[in-house]
């Protein structure tokens, strides 16, 4: 057995350890891994992730117990001080040794730290390791506890503006101090780092670019740094990432060859001027350059690996340094040559300052190439733009498509479909899978779905940004198999959401336990019941309270569930009007039953802190005084947001309250596959917001503008037009139709956005449903629409007028006392839960 | 919080020294969840009738440590019976109280048995 030790625990030297654990001459071989840290090695480039995880475990590139079912001894909080080359030994810190036949050296870089004056004082940290952030951490909360708040880091590169974001997520007031005149100077160009700055800054960060730091201030703590230029910056603690350097200590004293500006040099099969040492990731130095990223430095591990076990492999002659990653909650993407400028290339650039977006794409004169590019605060196009680059594809008659999409006409990705990449296109750069290796492991049958593809080929398991290509491939490839992928609703049911509507609407089933029986098995779950549970109630229009156990858990307590328990109440106040009188009552409920109030997005009033045995007495007290469920807590109609429109409004063209009020009076209790929200607008200053819902209405001279599929949320999206200049009554027509449409034929917990998106035809062939009623079908949907309107009952009446339905509201079955667990805490003259 | 936990152990059918009359079985939801007390411990009682079933578990979530479990959404995966919080969905097995999203913390479970249409819990204490 030939022994290898790893001299250094990271990313890539994990990935070393991976590969050979999993190589058929795997047995040949001894594998003992020496790492200084405490830990096993763990996701660097997650490392800001780390303050919002529970532990540094779900960091964690592999358990320990990995290491020992693969037989391979993991040796943590062990440093190697010499390694001596002719007796092929090395040494720890302890004064061991041990023996070796490969050595591989994985030691990774250190943080460069500038050489200013006051470097050393307390105050100033560095950000590499998990034990940087928890000294981080712990002096950030000292700071706060005296009530000092800024921060700044030292760096403005990717790994700068990482440490940033941790700082911030500290809640430390942070600033970023940058030598070069520009943000991430190695990915972006001046116009690209201006976007970022700008986005960057309107989350209350400041950047400062060309300083060149001078000295820090400061007695007990950091108080200011002095720059050259003769100005400073207040600050309580220094973070700094202003770059890398290889630990290549080890390999200078053993008189391994070096560069001048460190990294043991190594040639492309990774060995080092001494062919029993290999040198792989940021301590490597290949092609005159070291290589801050995974990807190489994983390309690296397997070359190593194939070397040591025999193979032929050998590293990529030249290195392809793109990236794409969020940066304090920006995307940001490079690939290629992003700044390349001369007669033969032409630069493309998209800038969009209302949307934070730039992007640029460098193109052949020719038009034959991409050669490179750049984007900020939209990466969605990475994947697309990297697969035409890297394989030199042909590219679409308008370049310009690339990155504005097609104007006109339906939206086409520019690849065509994924299928036309050639094989050997690299799709997971991370762990080097190609197209053809994903596309391989579902033919021969091995794989059947994306969570298959995914373990067999590892592809997608690192950082994940290939996902969306990888989802597509295995879609595709099936497809082209004849195998349709199946969107299931859970194990309980092999139907789609579509396919249960038809079934329980043609078969008249009336409840959860028939269509369990009829068309499903077990017991069911929290995926399958609330969504049967939103079926029976958009064929029905029955109430939550006839099914209560299928319904999702806030509404079978027709009340929102928050932090403690405890729960939320929002009765409906229909296009956010509401009388003196009845604000009142608000108020005294609120007071009497010791409830925080806040009002909400929607223009309503929501009362927190209400347990669960309050809930009844609270909507006696709410319904006496006039007011009706507001189905907050449902997958139904929310609000229709109004502006104050015509009566009182100098510029309102049309009466948009009342009009909203109809709206929400029509479809309030109306359930559907998500939430659903709408707006109306008395003229296009548009105060309602309503083109940020899922339908708004717009005032214009000669009627209203239906828009539809519209969000705020995680990815907003705007209303796009439907309709133009309707009168009222066409208006909610158009609306009935389009609602019930999507009740019928949306997935599960999908909005009407998404669903527009994934609608073949899209926004046309909506369309021609729902105005030229293309299908035949408008009638039957606003007949459907119009017996729902008339079923509508108020749940809550209904609840507490039913002793039987009351019962669920009792804190417990066998005492009539109540929970006595819920501890308040003060907050601003009112009240929150126990922070967790 | 800790201490809080340390209130719920496991208690296998034979190992339970008090059975505790809870209440009659149609004081009970049909397949969902309800709470009982018994000295300081809040327990959700489950009822499956699919299979007429029983189960009962600590009301506290692990996750977060909030006394929200007999409101949580039941069913099964692959056969085990389960519990989803209301909180996060985290989901836990009413068998063994083992977690099934594959995080460490789980739950303690409880025996019932049905007399005479009466449901009683079994417990150590």
């Amino acid at each position: 057995m030939k022994k290898v030790i790893v001299i250094g625990n990271g990313m890539v030297g994990y990935k070393f350890c991976e590969k050979l654990a999993t190589h058929p001459l795997r047995d040949e071989f001894e594998i003992t891994v020496f790492g200084e840290e405490s830990r096993p090695a763990y996701d660097r480039v997650h490392l800001s992730e780390y303050f919002s995880l529970d532990s540094a475990d779900k960091l964690l590139l592999a358990t320990r117990e990995w290491y020992a079912e693969n037989g391979i001894t993991l040796r943590t909080g062990e440093m190697i001080t010499d390694i001596e080359n002719e007796s092929k030994r090395v040494f720890t810190h302890k004064h061991d040794y041990f023996e070796y036949d490969y050595l591989v050296l994985a030691t990774g870089s250190s943080c460069f730290v500038p050489n200013i004056k006051g470097v050393d004082k307390p105050g100033v940290f560095i950000y590499r390791t998990i034990e940087d952030l928890d000294a981080i951490k712990d002096y950030a909360q000292k700071l706060k506890n005296d009530g000092k708040f800024k921060a700044s880091v030292l760096g403005g590169g990717l790994l700068g503006l990482e440490a940033a974001n941790a700082a911030k997520e500290l809640g430390m007031q942070t600033d970023v101090v940058e030598f070069a005149p520009r943000l991430m100077p190695r990915q972006l160009d001046k116009a690209a780092s201006d976007m970022l700055q700008r986005k960057i800054e309107s989350l209350g960060m400041k950047i400062h670019l060309g300083k060149n730091s001078q000295e820090i201030i400061g007695e007990e703590g950091i108080e200011k740094i002095n720059f050259t230029d003769e100005t400073s910056l207040q600050t309580d603690m220094l973070i700094i990432s202003a770059g890398i350097r290889p630990r290549d200590e080890l390999a200078v004293k053993c008189g391994l060859k070096t560069g001048e500006r460190g990294g043991v040099y190594v040639n492309n099969k990774m060995e080092t001027s001494d062919p029993a040492i290999y040198a792989i990731g940021e301590v490597a130095l290949y092609n005159n350059g070291i290589y801050g990223l995974v990807a190489p430095g994983y390309e690296m591990a397997g070359v190593a690996v194939e070397q040591i076990t025999g193979g032929e492999k050998l590293m990529s002659p030249s290195i392809d340094m793109s990236t794409q990653l969020k940066l304090v909650g920006t995307e940001v993407a490079s690939f290629g040559d992003p700044f390349i400028e001369n007669d033969e290339v032409t630069a493309i650039v998209y800038e969009n300052k209302q949307r934070g977006v730039y992007k640029r794409i460098n193109i052949a004169k020719d038009g034959s190439k991409l050669l490179g590019g750049i984007m900020v605060g939209d990466s969605s196009d990475y994947n697309t733009l990297f697969q035409l680059y890297i394989n030199a594809m042909k590219l679409p008659e308008n370049p310009e498509d690339l990155i504005l999409g097609s104007r006109g006409g339906e939206s086409k990705s520019a690849l065509g479909s994924v299928l036309d990449l050639p094989d050997t296109a690299q799709i997971c750069s991370c762990e080097a899978v190609s197209k053809g290796t994903i596309c391989d492991s579902i033919t021969s049958g091995s794989c059947c779905s994306f969570s298959d593809v995914v373990k067999s080929t590892k592809a997608s398991s690192s950082c994940g940004g290939c996902k969306p290509m990888v989802t597509d491939l295995v879609k595709e490839t099936l497809k082209s198999m004849g195998q349709e992928v199946k969107e299931t609703i859970c194990e309980h049911f092999e139907y789609s959401r579509q396919e249960m509507y038809d079934l329980v609407k043609l078969q008249s089933i009336m409840d959860f336990d028939e269509a369990l029986d009829r068309h499903g098995k077990g017991h069911g779950c929290e995926t399958c019941k609330p969504v049967l549970a939103s079926i029976f109630a958009s064929i029905y229009m029955e109430t939550a309270n006839r099914q209560a156990p299928i319904q999702d858990s806030n509404d079978r307590f027709l009340a929102n569930i928050q932090r403690n328990g405890t729960y939320s109440v929002v009765p409906r106040v229909p296009g956010g009007e509401i009388t003196p009188e009845k604000l009142m009552v608000l108020g005294q409920v609120a007071k009497k039953y010791d409830l925080y109030t806040k009002i909400t997005g929607g223009q309503r009033i929501d009362l927190f802190g209400a347990q669960l045995h309050e809930l009844p007495m609270i909507w006696k007290e709410l319904i006496d005084a006039g007011f009706e469920s507001g189905h907050a807590y449902g997958k139904s109609l929310r609000t229709v947001k109004s502006c104050v429109g015509s009566t009182w409004c100098r510029y309102g063209l049309h009466d948009s309250v009342s009009f909203a009020i109809r709206i929400e009076e029509r479809y309030k209790g109306l359930r559907s596959p998500h939430k659903l929200k709408g707006g109306v607008s008395g003229c296009i200053r548009e105060c309602a917001e309503a083109r940020g819902k899922d339908f708004g209405v717009i005032a214009v001279e000669g009627g209203w503008n239906l828009f539809v599929c519209g969000n705020g949320g995680a990815t907003p999206k705007h209303a796009i037009l439907l309709a133009e200049k309707l009168d009222d009554e066409t208006c909610i027509k158009y609306l009935d139709r389009f609602l019930v449409y999507y009740i019928r034929t949306a997935a599960p917990l999908q909005r009407t956005a998404p669903w527009l998106e994934k609608l073949e035809g899209g926004i046309d062939y909506l369309k021609k449903v729902v105005v030229e009623d293309s299908l035949g079908i408008g009638e039957e949907l606003e007949a459907e629409m119009e017996e729902l309107v008339q079923r509508y009952a108020c749940e809550w009446k209904e609840a507490i007028e039913d002793p039987q339905m009351m019962k669920r509201f009792k804190p417990f079955v066998n005492s009539d006392e109540t929970d006595d667990s819920l501890v308040f805490v003060p907050m601003r003259d009112q009240k929150m839960p126990r922070p967790w | 919080m800790e201490e809080l936990l340390k209130n719920y152990q496991s208690v296998a059918e034979e190992h339970a020294i008090h059975w505790i009359k809870v209440g009659q079985t149609n004081d009970f939801p049909a397949n969902a969840g309800a709470c009982v007390k018994y000295k300081s411990k809040q327990v959700a009682v489950y009822h499956f009738t699919r299979t007429n079933s029983w189960y009962a578990c600590q009301n506290l979530c692990p996750h977060k440590m909030e006394m929200v479990l007999s409101r949580g959404m039941t069913g099964d995966s692959q056969g085990i019976p389960k519990v989803a919080c209301p909180l996060h969905k985290k989901t836990f097995s009413l068998e063994n109280g083992s977690n099934l999203n594959g995080e460490e913390y789980s739950i303690a479970t409880y025996p019932v048995r049905i007399q005479e249409g009466n449901v009683y819990i079994g417990f150590a204490d």
